[in-house]
């Protein structure tokens, strides 16, 4: 029977089994492949994002000549202590000074070289040191953001003339922005801020998780303990698994539908905003829920009632407690959902152009996400570093919230 | 903002008959003999107590405060000072919203002079119904206090009073969804219906020309506006369907395979969280990227092969994005799926000398098939619902071309285009964004159905 063994040993068995290896180790290699292909292309994205929006957190500042007592500037340093002091800076014709000293120290060409930025970083200094009105002095100000870009290496040909003029003096330094996280939206790319949209997203989210958590927590302890199936309970399940589902750009469409043009509430408040994200986040908590409360073993149960607890008292004393960290991670998953959300937004009206931060929750404000949308739309160049920068800002609150929820996950969920 | 009032009155009321329904009970428990008990221990009597108080007066106040901003119209309108109103709809609502700012103190002074006139009627009106709401919830809260208190006793079974409240508002939070449901789809339903009473629904259907714009003017040209929706459904298949699935699904599937069949467990633990991170980046950020960093590369890459219609935003540029945010969707599905497989069918098939990617493509994929076609299925759904990506890489016009270089719109991008403009809320145009989403929400539903159904069916089969 010498064939058989042949039939192991001959070469074109060895050539198959070769074969078949080879092609085992491509397979292997694809998968490989593509789980790196995906993490390259979070890679790339993330280090686009981080490249072009590293510049948004610094600005330039030009050194010039200010002589404020021969200004048309009129304001008196005593008046300055007081604490209407912003308003009257406000009212003071700092732009003209700022132009006038621009022009002295660089020439006709820097006429508009500072805008807004400039102006406000002014009226800070005049604040803290009104001495600076009776005498002439070298300040460092912000430029107006298409100088700004042109220092950064990529503006038109005027200002980089203008730029290499006030390289030659020495007049330029760059310096961390703070204006970026503390100012609201503006026209002038320089003066524009994440503050405003940040507290709108903060005061957006706070009305999202106090509605939809506990409603969300209490849905999903009634169908897991309490709910008998019957079709009404068959009717919550199916209208939750569906909802999870539905496009967010529909849950936009009925916010605008019953909360503002049938319950007249105030547009493209964090209020309305809230409701809407809620309704969009309960589905998540509710599912979530559930499946933490599953997880708590009926033996824990047994023993509560066993020692003569009440059903509701076994629920909230025990199942509850024990399902928390579950339900906690779900829920901050959720929020962190509703944080990047937009579309919904854009559908009640959070897209307008909102210079002040909203004082509470029936003010008009606008998010973060739907701020970087806006400023991606912005044709002024500077507009793409502050939009960048912005979307920094964002990944920097999501990766939080998601750090938060791995670091609950692995720190209080019990496995049994 | 006096409804606030009241509210912080109703609960200063459920507080204090929360206390009161505590003292008394435990006053009962001291002054009986030793060894009798209370049927209830003391704090269930508070909660008791404070929930009477509260919840049928906050009821009242949810239900009062839009019936008092409608009365508060009503009010406004009919007083002497409401004749001198334009009669234009949209003149008056500015007006009146300008009155109310300056009434509740949010401006100063309106942009319109007769809104300082109305201003003052406005506060009245708001002061007079809000005292009446709000005195009608205090004597609600004081008549469930009252109630509560008067049922404290030794015998009364306080803490399953408590436990009929907390059941009931168990019940109430779980009809928030079919409300929710039920809100979504008879607020599409009835703009759909007042849609289609303008544009016919073959037209809408089966119409291949999206053009939107409604002239200013009776008789400016091109006054029509043709919403022929088969060019939007195209554009949103051609990108969520086909061009990001192929991106997607070969990815995402080959990701879940290397997972969970070939990297270490410690590998997988670090990549999967890494890899979900493509999936919590917000959309917003996908559609910048698209716009700002693939769409020019896509424009190059056509020029360069030939392509002279290339344009900077193309079908190609947000369907890769797309297809890039769905990979950890169809990848943890195929997960689920392929760990579902019996592990008896891979060790059959390994014992019989397979080898590993034998197994899987020949035993472990068949098997695993149908939980992966619903998982597709849902990526699916999840891909033609999305919004932001498209707004900001896809473009506006309607073309019905398979050029992937070519713009194409979609649904949700109209969606946002026809409702983010400024127009009157009754045109066609805002109410064709409504049909839109009608048309969307059944698509999605029904994908979703059937891709459940696909899971469901194929799970109970290996069990």
């Amino acid at each position: 029977m010498s064939s058989s063994t042949n039939r192991w040993s001959d070469g074109s068995m060895q050539k198959r089994v070769k074969r078949r290896y080879a092609a085992e180790r491509r397979f292997r290699a694809l998968g490989f492949a593509a789980v790196a292909l995906s993490l390259l292309f979070l890679a790339f994205l993330l280090f686009t994002m981080a490249s072009k929006g590293i510049g948004g957190f610094s600005h330039t500042e030009a050194r010039i000549q200010l002589d404020l007592p021969r200004s048309d500037v009129m304001l008196d340093p005593a008046m300055l202590k007081g604490p209407d002091a912003p308003q009257l800076v406000a009212q003071a014709n700092l732009e003209g000074a700022i132009t006038q000293a621009a022009v002295a120290t660089y020439g006709p060409a820097a006429a508009e070289m500072f805008g807004e930025s400039g102006t406000r970083a002014l009226g800070r200094m005049l604040i803290a040191d009104p001495t600076l009105l009776t005498r002439a002095q070298m300040v460092w100000l912000p430029v107006s953001g298409k100088v700004d870009v042109a220092a950064k290496g990529d503006g038109g040909d005027e200002q980089e003339k203008l730029v290499s003029a006030a390289e030659a003096k020495d007049g330029l330094k760059r310096t961390f922005n703070l204006d970026f996280l503390t100012a609201s939206d503006a026209t002038d790319p320089s003066a524009v801020g994440v503050w405003g949209a940040l507290k709108g997203s903060f005061l957006t989210i706070i009305v999202t998780m106090g509605l939809a958590f506990p409603i969300g927590v209490l849905t999903a302890l009634y169908l897991e303990e309490f709910a008998t199936r019957n079709r009404w309970t068959d009717l919550v399940e199916v209208s939750i698994n569906n909802l999870a589902a539905v496009p967010s750009i529909i849950f936009g469409l009925l916010g605008l539908a019953v909360f503002l043009n049938l319950m007249n509430l105030p547009r493209s408040a964090p209020l309305v905003g809230g409701l809407t994200l809620a309704l969009m986040t309960m589905p998540v908590i509710v599912i979530a829920g559930r499946n933490a409360i599953k997880s708590v073993p009926p033996s824990i149960r047994d023993a509560a009632l066993g020692i003569g607890a009440s059903k509701m008292q076994v629920v909230f004393h025990h199942v509850l407690p024990l399902a928390l960290p579950g339900i906690l991670t779900g829920t901050i998953i959720g929020m962190a959902r509703a944080l990047g959300e937009t579309a919904p937004l854009l559908m009640i009206g959070m897209r307008a152009f909102i210079a002040t931060p909203p004082g509470g929750i029936a003010d008009p404000a606008t998010v973060l996400p739907v701020q970087i949308f806006l400023w991606s739309d912005e044709v002024d160049r500077s507009f793409v570093e502050k939009t960048s920068a912005a979307i920094i800002v964002l990944l920097v609150f999501m990766l939080m919230m998601n750090g938060l929820a791995i670091y609950l996950r692995n720190r209080f969920e019990r496995r049994w | 903002m006096t409804l606030g009032l009241a509210l912080l009155a109703v609960l200063l009321v459920a507080a204090i008959a929360g206390g009161v329904a505590f003292r008394r009970a435990a006053a009962l428990r001291v002054g009986r003999a030793k060894g009798a008990r209370l049927n209830s221990l003391p704090i269930y009597h508070a909660f008791y107590a404070a929930l009477w108080a509260t919840l049928p007066a906050l009821l009242i106040l949810a239900v009062w405060s839009p019936v008092q901003s409608r009365l508060v119209d009503q009010a406004v309108l009919a007083s002497p000072q409401a004749r001198a109103l334009p009669d234009s709809e949209i003149q008056r609502q500015s007006i009146l919203g300008e009155a109310q700012d300056i009434a509740s103190g949010k401006i100063e002074a309106g942009f319109n002079p007769q809104s300082a006139e109305l201003a003052p009627q406005f506060g009245a009106a708001n002061g007079k119904f809000a005292a009446i709401g709000g005195a009608i919830a205090l004597l609600a809260a004081l008549g469930g206090a009252a109630l509560a208190l008067t049922r404290v006793s030794f015998d009364f079974r306080a803490r399953a009073g408590v436990e009929r409240w907390v059941m009931l508002m168990l019940m109430a939070a779980s009809t928030v969804a079919i409300l929710t449901t039920l809100g979504i789809v008879l607020s599409l339903l009835f703009e759909s219906l007042r849609f289609f009473k303008l544009v016919s629904p073959t037209e809408f259907l089966f119409g291949t020309s999206w053009s939107p714009q409604m002239a200013l003017r009776a008789d400016q040209a091109g006054s029509s506006g043709e919403f022929g929706s088969v060019p939007l459904f195209w554009g949103t298949a051609f990108i969520g369907a086909i061009i990001a699935m192929i991106v997607a699904i070969p990815l995402g599937l080959m990701c879940a395979i290397f997972l969970t069949q070939y990297a270490p467990a410690k590998l997988r633990s670090w990549l999967k969280p890494i890899l979900e991170i493509l999936a919590g980046v917000p959309t917003v950020v996908y559609g910048y990227f698209a716009a700002l960093t693939v769409a020019p590369m896509v424009r190059d890459f056509g020029v360069s092969i030939g392509v002279t219609s290339a344009s900077s935003e193309s079908a190609l540029a947000a369907g890769l994005v797309m297809g890039i945010m769905i990979i950890p969707f169809v990848s943890s599905m195929a997960d689920d799926s392929i760990a579902a497989v019996p592990q008896a069918m891979r060790d059959g098939s390994l014992a019989l000398g397979a080898t590993k990617s034998e197994t899987i493509k020949r035993v472990v994929l068949p098997a695993a098939l149908p939980g992966v076609v619903g998982g597709v299925l849902l990526a699916v759904s999840r891909a033609i619902g999305e919004t932001m990506i498209v707004v900001m890489a896809a473009g506006l016009s309607a073309n019905m071309t398979a050029n992937p270089f070519a713009a194409v719109t979609t649904v949700t991008v109209q969606i946002v285009q026809l409702l983010t403009g400024d127009q009157e809320f009754d045109s066609a145009k805002t109410l064709a964004a409504f049909a839109l989403g009608l048309a969307l929400f059944f698509i999605t539903l029904i994908l979703n159905l059937i891709a459940l159904t696909v899971v469901r069916r194929y799970r109970e089969a290996y069990e």
